[in-house]
Parts: structure tokens; C-alpha cells; sequence
């Protein structure tokens, strides 16, 4: 054996042949679903003041809701807070099925998340930033929407719900 | 041949390390089933109120005195052993790593403080605007500081034997442990500046307003890297000791060990925004990008998956294992260092495949912040991490303090307890999290739990319990092993299992540092520095903190 070599051994060498091909088919199957099919994570949206975001006339949260945009197709606007008493406003939205909703979500004081039982919509609303994704509810029924980042001792009470009617 | 002498001193600051290190762990862990009977609907917190006033304190004691102390104690007590045994010879300056204990023992003291008074109930994660009281950040500070030290004072030592021994490759296990040290360095650029430039000044009242984004940015900076800091220290028992340990096994590739510790180095640090797949203000781009060097570190864990494996089955056909999987029977299981380490590999195992869901770009959609998250945790770093801890101690503390084990048999119980409740803990999280169940809630008080989870939360609690009784076995091993009159005749042996093949025949490259750590801290610049220079350019400090616990 010469000196100062790399000495691999051949089962080693097919071993790490085999790590790098199932890398590549891992890596192959997240992009082919985020470019391809379009399963994507939030982009920067916009920035907000969380101090004034929930109380300014002009921003969209003072009067958080739903806003039907065309027909079946929705933006939603939901507050988060913990202060005073942790809830998403609204706590209800109702809407028909195959309804396609804009989620844009902001914290008007701590760290919350948001997620959407049984969709892909799951994300952190963070203070100062808008979180934003879509979905399209195919199935009728009640949907949690959730808060995933602790944000103070009523944190495990903190959720809402869509109903998707027939 | 005698092996290398520690002094006595020497052995009596490992083993103050590992003082500080099980206390915390002793009364983290206290905690853990807490957490898990809450699931399970048997809420115990309103019988010690009096101590502890609700869920999230027990979950902030448990998930910094596990994960912050617990950890990073037993790592500094653990590397500074390699650096001197490896090295054989005594730290170049022993006052120096001494201040550096004492400054991390002072900051765990200061941080420990308001979490008692409930004054920082922030959990271990302590994110912005949440304002805890400014002695934790100045005690998280201080236990950084201090490992920054003893890492300097490890530095130096390396150096003074570089110099004495200019020709001779570094022996690998103080090679991996000052390399751990190196990565720690610097990956712990990001938590510093999180805290000395926004949550400190912010705390005593200098400045108004954070930007919760950019902390995260921070945060997560050192966050991912972290858990490589724990892990590492593992690896180097796993490929340097437990082969010996299991059976006079030899490590299979000293210079396959050593590269797949040099790209823990470089890809360790610059994938951070896997962890913020789902935060608003970071362009999918870089989050894109910090995924695909996430699958990256995945083949350092696939070649040390190899190596550990084949060193492992070189022990066991030396006992005299045959068949292509007999030979694992013949791994000494009786010994509970090797019983609770190979035990810890098996589960770590899943827990990495977990990882690589979480670490899957949009996937995280589906698994962000849900209870697939603590239970992919619990699989590394509460039993992949803290079981081969617990492994290492059953050589180590006979090791420091001349004590002969207590009841090995129990000790080798305690890790079979440990896997068996981890694996019913930890499969019925993973479960939950897949059917929409958030982390950090108090399930069996939320209003939103469906019926189909309640089988599953049962099983947290009772896999919790389960742990708690191997914590207690733990302890009473480790308490009467201190107090055990009988001593051990000889010095305990360090289980070194020897390469293959002559160190000094692998290639140079392997023990030069320069271009391994320039190429790590560019590989940062180029990953992470647009969006950082980007997000604090644009700073928008506009949260005013809160207190909602």
C-alpha cells in the first residue's frame, strides 16, 4: 500500500456510491415537489408594525376576516394574539367547498404559529412579519386552525376553525 | 504497556464536570414525565405549584437544564479528558480552563435563578418577544463564555504538543474533540450576538424594541450546529472506544473517521434555515438552498454509520460471532457502557431518518412544530446524545474517581429500560405529530384533541414513566458508585480501539487545519451572508417584549 493515500475500503466505497445516489433521489423528490408540483414554503410578504397593526384603521388586521376576492376564491386575514387573552381573530370562518383561501397571518405581540389541521398549511406568524400561503379546501367538514409556537400559559387553548360547507 | 496517567487533579475536575452535568440532569429529568403525564391527562403540576407554578416552567427547567446543561457540561468534561489522554500530556494551562468551568458554573447558577422565581418561563428555545428577566440571558451568556474559554485553554494545549511533536499525526480522539471545539467556536457567533446585541440590552431597559425575525436568524445560526456539539462527542466514543469497549474491536478507518468529522465541520454551521423552513421574512431561495447542504451532512452520518458498523462486527467476530448478523449477539452486552451505547446507536439510527423528513424542504409542512419534533429529539439527543453519555459514564466516573462500579447488572438494566420506554414515547410523538398534534402544548388540556389521539397520548405517559424509572436507576448507580467503598485495584482502562491501519500512513490533508477551517467559516460567508447582511440592513426593531406566563 503506498503512503499517504486514501486507503477505502471497497465495501465502503459502494456504501458511500449508495448514500450519494439516495441523496440525490431525496433531494430529486423535494424539488420535483417544490418546483414541479408547487408545494411551496412562505416567502417575505410584506412587514407590518405589530404595535399599531391590529389597532391602524388602514391595515387590513383591524378588521381581520374573511374577504371573497372572486367567486370561490378567498383572502383571509387573521390576527394573532396573546395578549389579552390568546385567540386568532376571527375565530370562525365559514366557506363553501372548493373554496380556494389566501391565509395572511401577523402577531400583534409574541411568536405564534399557525397550523391548518389536516392541509399544508403550517407556518410561524412572527411580530413584524406577514405570513402568507394558499389552500384549497376540497373536502367538506371542520378544519382547527391551530397555534404551534408557545406563546404563554394559554398557548395548549389558542385555535380556531373553517367550516367548509357542502 | 501502562496506559497514560491523569493526575489527580486532572481526574477531580473531569469528574467535577460531571457533577455539575448530573445534577442538572437529575433534576431536568425530573420533569420529563411531568411532561408526558400531562399528555396522558394526569396533570401532577397543580400538587407542586407551591415550586413550580405551571406546565411551561417544569418545561423550561426540563428543557434547559437537559438540553443547554446537562449536555454541555458532560461534553467539556468529556473533550478536555480526550485532549489530555489522546494528547498524553497535562493542559498547557490548567488556571485558564478552570476559570472557564467556574464561569459556566456561575452562569447556570444566574440563569437558574429567575426560571425558579418563574421570571424566565421561556422554554430552552427563549424566542423574542417573549422577555425573560435579564439575569438568564446574562447566565446563558456566561455558560458560552465559559465554554469559549475552556475550549481556548484546550487550543493551547494542542498547540504546546503540536510544537513538542511536530511530525506526529494528532491522535484521533483529541483530534474529533478539538475539532468539536472549533465547530462550537464558531457556530456560537450567532446566539452571542442574538444576545449581547438585542435580548441583553433589551432586558435592562437600553433599548425599546427587538426584531423576533432576526433573532430567530441568529438563533438558529448556532441552533443546528448545537446539535453536532452534542452528537460529536458521542461519535468519538462510538468510533474510537465502543469497538474496543464491545469486544477488542479495532476502528475499521482511521481516515474515513477523520473526513467525515471534517465535513461535520464544514456543513455543520451553514444550514440553519432548515429550521425556518416556515418563517415568513426568509426567502424560500436560501431556505432551498440550506436544505440540500442539510442532505449534505447526511453523508457524513451514512459513513459513519459504515465505520462504526464494520469496527463494531470486528469486535464481535473476534468474540467469535459468525453469520452476517449473529455476530451482534456476540457484543460484550453485559458491560453497561456497551449495552447503553449500541442501545443509544439503534435508536439513533431512526431518529436520523426523522431528521431527514424534517430536513426536507417542504415536508416541514406537514411536521413543523408538531410532536414528530420532539419525538425525532428525543431519538438523538435524549437517547442517541444522553444514553451514550450515560454509556460513557459507567467507565468514566470509576475512571476519575477510583470507585468501582455499583451493580453493573442494574446499570445494564437502566439502558434496557431507557430504550424500551423511548421507543413507546417516542413512536407515539412521531404518530401524534403526523396526525396534526403541536409540541409544546398540554395536550390533555386542550380543547381541540381529537379521539383518535387519546390512545397515543396514553402511550406518552406511560413511556415517560418508564423513563422515569430508568432516571432513577441512573442516579442510584451513579450516587452509589461515588459512595462505594470498595475501589478499583488498578486504574480503570481507557477503551481506545486502535485503526486498522497506521494513522501516519493516511493522507496529510487529514491533519491540516488551516484549510478546513477557512473553507468552513467561507462556506458560511457564501450561505448565509447575503440574507444576514440583507435582514440587518433592513432591521426593524418594532417588538416591545412580553410576559404572557
Amino acid at each position: 500500500m503506498s503512503t499517504h493515500q486514501m486507503h477505502v475500503h471497497p465495501y465502503e466505497r459502494n456504501w458511500m456510491y449508495f448514500s450519494a445516489v439516495l441523496l440525490v433521489l431525496f433531494a430529486t423528490a423535494v424539488s420535483v415537489a417544490a418546483f414541479g408540483m408547487g408545494i411551496q414554503v412562505p416567502a417575505p410578504e410584506q412587514r407590518v408594525d405589530p404595535r399599531t397593526v391590529a389597532t391602524d384603521p388602514n391595515s387590513p388586521w383591524s378588521n381581520p376576516g374573511l374577504r371573497e376576492i372572486a367567486p370561490g376564491k378567498y383572502d383571509a386575514y387573521i390576527l394573532a394574539h396573546a395578549v389579552p387573552n390568546w385567540e386568532f381573530l376571527p375565530k370562525e370562518l365559514s366557506i363553501p367547498v372548493g373554496s380556494s383561501v389566501t391565509f395572511y397571518v401577523t402577531s400583534s405581540d409574541v411568536q405564534h404559529g399557525f397550523k391548518v389541521q389536516d392541509t399544508n398549511a403550517n407556518f410561524m406568524v412572527i411580530p413584524g412579519q406577514v405570513s402568507k400561503l394558499t389552500v384549497k379546501f376540497d373536502k367538506p367538514g371542520t378544519y382547527n386552525y391551530i397555534c404551534t409556537e408557545y406563546c404563554g400559559s394559554g398557548h395548549g387553548i389558542m385555535y380556531g376553525s373553517i367550516t367548509v360547507t357542502p | 504497556m501502562k496506559q497514560y496517567q491523569l493526575s489527580t487533579g486532572e481526574k477531580k475536575f473531569i469528574g467535577l464536570h460531571l457533577l455539575v452535568a448530573m445534577l442538572a440532569l437529575a433534576v431536568g429529568s425530573l420533569f420529563g414525565p411531568l411532561q408526558a403525564f400531562e399528555h396522558a391527562g394526569w396533570d401532577v403540576y397543580p400538587l407542586i405549584r407551591p415550586l413550580i407554578k405551571s406546565y411551561y416552567q417544569g418545561l423550561t427547567v426540563h428543557g434547559v437544564l437537559n438540553a443547554l446543561v446537562w449536555t454541555t457540561f458532560f461534553i467539556m468534561g468529556f473533550l478536555t479528558f480526550n485532549v489530555m489522554f489522546g494528547l498524553k500530556r497535562p493542559l498547557k494551562n490548567m488556571i485558564l480552563n478552570k476559570v472557564g468551568f467556574w464561569v459556566m458554573v456561575v452562569g447556570v447558577v444566574t440563569a437558574a435563578i429567575p426560571i425558579l422565581l418563574n421570571q424566565a418561563t421561556v422554554l430552552f428555545t427563549f424566542y423574542p418577544p417573549l422577555k425573560a428577566n435579564w439575569a438568564f440571558y446574562v447566565g446563558l451568556t456566561l455558560v458560552v463564555v465559559g465554554s469559549w474559554v475552556e475550549g481556548w485553554g484546550l487550543f493551547m494545549t494542542y498547540v504546546a504538543w503540536r510544537k513538542e511533536t511536530p511530525n506526529e499525526r494528532t491522535p484521533f480522539i483529541a483530534f474529533a474533540s478539538i475539532l468539536t471545539l472549533v465547530l462550537w467556536q464558531i457556530c456560537t457567533i450567532g446566539i452571542a450576538t442574538e444576545i449581547l446585541t438585542m435580548l441583553l440590552p433589551w432586558s435592562l431597559g437600553l433599548i425599546e424594541n427587538v426584531d423576533p425575525q432576526l433573532a430567530r436568524t441568529y438563533f438558529w445560526f448556532t441552533g443546528h450546529p448545537l446539535v453536532y456539539f452534542w452528537l460529536l462527542p458521542a461519535y468519538i466514543s462510538w468510533y474510537a472506544m465502543l469497538p474496543k469497549q464491545a469486544g477488542n474491536g479495532k476502528m475499521f478507518s482511521d481516515s474515513l473517521a477523520r473526513l467525515s468529522f471534517w465535513i461535520f465541520l464544514v456543513l455543520s454551521t451553514p444550514l440553519g434555515f432548515h429550521h425556518q423552513y416556515v418563517d415568513p421574512g426568509v426567502p424560500p431561495v436560501w431556505k432551498f438552498l440550506h436544505s440540500m447542504l442539510t442532505f449534505g451532512v447526511f453523508f457524513p452520518s451514512m459513513m459513519t454509520a459504515f465505520t462504526v458498523v464494520a469496527s463494531l462486527e470486528h469486535a464481535g467476530r473476534k468474540n467469535g460471532g459468525k453469520g452476517a448478523l449473529a455476530w451482534i449477539g456476540k457484543l460484550n452486552w453485559s458491560d453497561p457502557s456497551v449495552a447503553a451505547q449500541l442501545l443509544a446507536g439503534i435508536l439513533f439510527f431512526f431518529g436520523g431518518i426523522g431528521g431527514l423528513a424534517n430536513a426536507s424542504y417542504n415536508v416541514n409542512l406537514v411536521l413543523h412544530n408538531t410532536a414528530f419534533v420532539p419525538g425525532h429529539f428525543h431519538l438523538t439527543v435524549a437517547t442517541g446524545v444522553t444514553l451514550s453519555f450515560m454509556g460513557i459514564s459507567y467507565w468514566l466516573l470509576p475512571y476519575v474517581t477510583g470507585k468501582k462500579l455499583w451493580m453493573p447488572k442494574l446499570a445494564v438494566a437502566q439502558a434496557w429500560v431507557w430504550f424500551v420506554g423511548m421507543i413507546i414515547f417516542s413512536n407515539s410523538m412521531h404518530v401524534l405529530g403526523l396526525l396534526g398534534a403541536p409540541r409544546r402544548v398540554p395536550l390533555g388540556l386542550a380543547p381541540y384533541v381529537p379521539a383518535e389521539w387519546n390512545s397515543r397520548l396514553f402511550q406518552v405517559g406511560v413511556g415517560g414513566a418508564i423513563l422515569f424509572i430508568s432516571g432513577i436507576l441512573y442516579f442510584t448507580v451513579m450516587l452509589k458508585t461515588a459512595l462505594n467503598r470498595e475501589t478499583v485495584t488498578e486504574e480503570v482502562e481507557v477503551p481506545i480501539a486502535e485503526p486498522m491501519q497506521d494513522p501516519a500512513l493516511g493522507p496529510v490533508w487529514l491533519d491540516r487545519w488551516a484549510p478546513w477551517i477557512y473553507g468552513t467559516l467561507a462556506l458560511v460567508v457564501i450561505v448565509y451572508g447575503p440574507q444576514l447582511v440583507e435582514m440587518i440592513s433592513n432591521i426593524a426593531l418594532t417588538s416591545p417584549g412580553f410576559k404572557p406566563w
